[in-house]
């Protein structure tokens, strides 16, 4: 649907977005994660044709999009827009839904029944005379996503349309937007900087960090087998540094952190440095008295917990072995476990929950 | 003190009793001052719209300049228009001078600056996000001009009735371009400078109450139409179709 080509933006002479090569599907949902600042705003503006790049190029639907002015107004008219903090304008709120349609010249009876359905889809019908000044925040952003969807677009682009929402709204534009793709078709192209939300939307994510493209993939690639260490930064793992492969028979390979051994599935060679990724929930944690044999898991390591931090209905227990390990266990394990900072304990993680990603240092 | 309280009473008076020559010199006032403010906000606002939507070399010292104007002295527009006009000047062949024709242009002159500098900040207003989300709506660059100036309406009515005020109230232009002829060019400003010269101050505060009221009436109105049907003038003055 959309294809991105070695697409790079500089505002002057600072770059913003470097060499970005990126094909969305129709009909997919496609997330943008990153950190705040990392490019994704400037990145769907420009696929909104609102801003130029500076070099490369974006094809929509086989069309260059670098075209004169008349054309880009078509293509940008078979997509739709919402931006992070929604502008209505000092109308009702059936005018604002409206605009789309008005600019398009479609008669006004059409448009009104138009802008009706619209407003039902989002769950406002009731407001329609409302001034749409007078909503609240996650109103006004249903506003937008209704505005966004009357003229029927190909493409729904989404910048961050949760960040300034309370978490009962940001679950209903969520819904919504899962709704919109299912029912329509529509190919959606959504940029958040909460991991768990393009996690939960996507059906592909890309990660930007410093205006680089620096993965695609399916939520489990990004989750489990980030490419990188600050994209496992990135995804709440923090990689277990200054590895080396010791051994590697047939993908299953040994390797050597400090004066502990780890058992791993992986392809690169003996010799290679690496860094181990470990998503704290294939963490798990036993009393130290345990007897090691009893357990199908290979990389069992005794250590002394240094901290316990609650994050909802989990609890982040960190385990210092020589390096730090971090289990996320529900709080009743817990308390089950009689488990304190201080506390020694057995972490164990099985060979195939490690990814290794390849280190330079 | 009691000029002040005969003064009251004589305005109340000429008002109760339509007295005919200050009913004449109060609407030559109207008829001038909004013959100006109409003729201005024409000009004004395509054009403080046309500096506002146009990136160009000089538009920063153009709007300081413009602002600058704000200030101007209205004897000097006064005499400005004076030499344009007088029978000797590159106009005079239109014979404006000591006309109300003559006053109209005069006071468009002084308040078009007013209005424009108004109309350009009245858009400056508009977030960036209200033209980016029309611009995603699919607005053409036309589109987007005609609804930014509809959704600056308010302010922008502002700047219009600022203009009517500086118009109504100035007495420089006025003075020096109609030369207060009796029954001709004489407003309520400069009949209010006679008077007093003459000293019936009574009279003079007589006008001045009547000045007021004829600018309330006047701002009233105007503030009635804006919250009526205010954005379809815009659209036209603007320029720009429906859709």
């Amino acid at each position: 649907m959309i294809r991105i080509e070695r697409l790079k933006k500089a505002f002057g002479t600072k770059e913003v977005l470097g060499d970005i090569t990126l094909t969305i599907k129709k009909g997919e949902i496609f997330t943008l994660i990153g950190p705040s600042g990392s490019g994704k705003t400037t990145l769907i503006r420009l696929i909104d044709l609102l801003d130029t790049l500076t070099s490369g190029a974006i094809i929509f639907d086989g069309i260059d999009t670098s075209a004169p002015e008349k054309g880009r107004l078509a293509i940008r008219r078979r997509m739709s827009m919402v931006f992070q903090k929604p502008a209505v304008l000092n109308t009702t709120v059936a005018e604002n839904v409206a605009f789309g349609l008005k600019f398009r010249g479609v008669p006004e009876a059409e448009a009104r029944g138009r802008v009706e359905k619209a407003l039902d889809l989002v769950g406002l019908a009731d407001l329609a005379g409302r001034r749409a000044v007078t909503l609240s925040g996650g109103e006004m952003q249903r506003v937008a996503l209704a505005r966004a969807m009357v003229t029927e677009p190909e493409v729904l682009l989404l910048d961050e349309p949760t960040a300034n929402l309370d978490p009962v709204s940001s679950e209903m534009i969520e819904d919504l937007i899962v709704r919109i793709n299912r029912k329509f078709g529509t190919t959606i192209v959504l940029s958040t900087h909460d991991m768990i939300q393009g996690q939960r939307l996507a059906d592909r994510i890309g990660v930007i960090m410093g205006g680089r493209l620096v993965q695609v993939g399916s939520s489990a690639e990004i989750f489990y087998q980030p490419k990188g260490k600050e994209i496992a930064r990135f995804v709440g793992i923090d990689p277990i540094t200054g590895g080396r492969v010791i051994e590697n028979t047939g993908g299953h390979a040994l390797i050597r952190v400090g004066t502990t051994c780890f058992e791993a599935l992986t392809d690169l060679p003996a010799g290679k440095r690496a860094a181990l990724v470990i998503r704290p929930e294939e963490v798990s944690l036993f009393p130290a008295d345990t007897a090691r044999e009893k357990s199908s898991v290979r990389n069992q390591f005794t250590g002394r917990i240094t901290r316990i931090l609650p994050s909802g209905p989990f609890v982040r227990v960190s385990v210092d072995s020589g390096f730090i390990l971090v289990a996320l266990i529900t709080r009743r394990s817990c308390t089950e476990l009689g488990l304190a900072v201080g506390t020694h304990v057995i972490a164990g993680v099985k060979a195939t929950a490690i990814h290794l990603i390849p280190d330079q240092e | 003190m009691s000029e002040i309280i005969t003064g009251i009473g004589q305005a109340i008076n000429l008002i109760v009793t339509f007295d005919p020559e200050v009913m004449h010199i109060a609407a030559l006032s109207i008829y001038i001052s909004l013959s100006a403010t109409i003729i201005a906000a024409l000009i004004a606002i395509p054009m403080g719209s046309l500096i506002h939507f146009h990136d160009f070399r000089g538009k920063r010292a153009l709007i300081i300049l413009i602002q600058t104007l704000y200030s101007v002295p209205t004897v000097v527009v006064g005499l400005v228009i004076y030499l344009l006009i007088s029978r000797s000047g590159p106009l005079g062949f239109f014979g404006l001078l000591f006309t109300p024709s003559g006053m109209i242009l005069g006071q468009t002159v002084l308040i078009i600056p007013i209005m424009m500098g108004l109309v350009i900040s009245a858009l400056s207003g508009i977030d960036r996000s209200i033209s980016d989300t029309l611009v995603s709506l699919g607005a053409t660059r036309l589109q987007e001009i005609v609804e930014i100036v509809k959704e600056a309406r308010f302010a922008i009515m502002s700047a219009v009735v600022l203009g009517f005020g500086r118009a109504i109230a100035e007495v420089g232009v006025a003075m020096m371009i109609g030369g207060n002829i009796r029954d001709q060019t004489r407003v309520l400003t400069t009949a209010i400078t006679l008077e007093t010269g003459m000293g019936n101050f009574a009279l003079s505060i007589a006008l001045g109450i009547i000045l007021l009221i004829v600018a309330l009436i006047v701002v009233v109105a105007l503030n009635l139409i804006t919250a009526s049907g205010m954005s379809e003038d815009v659209q036209k003055i603007a320029g720009g179709p429906h859709g």
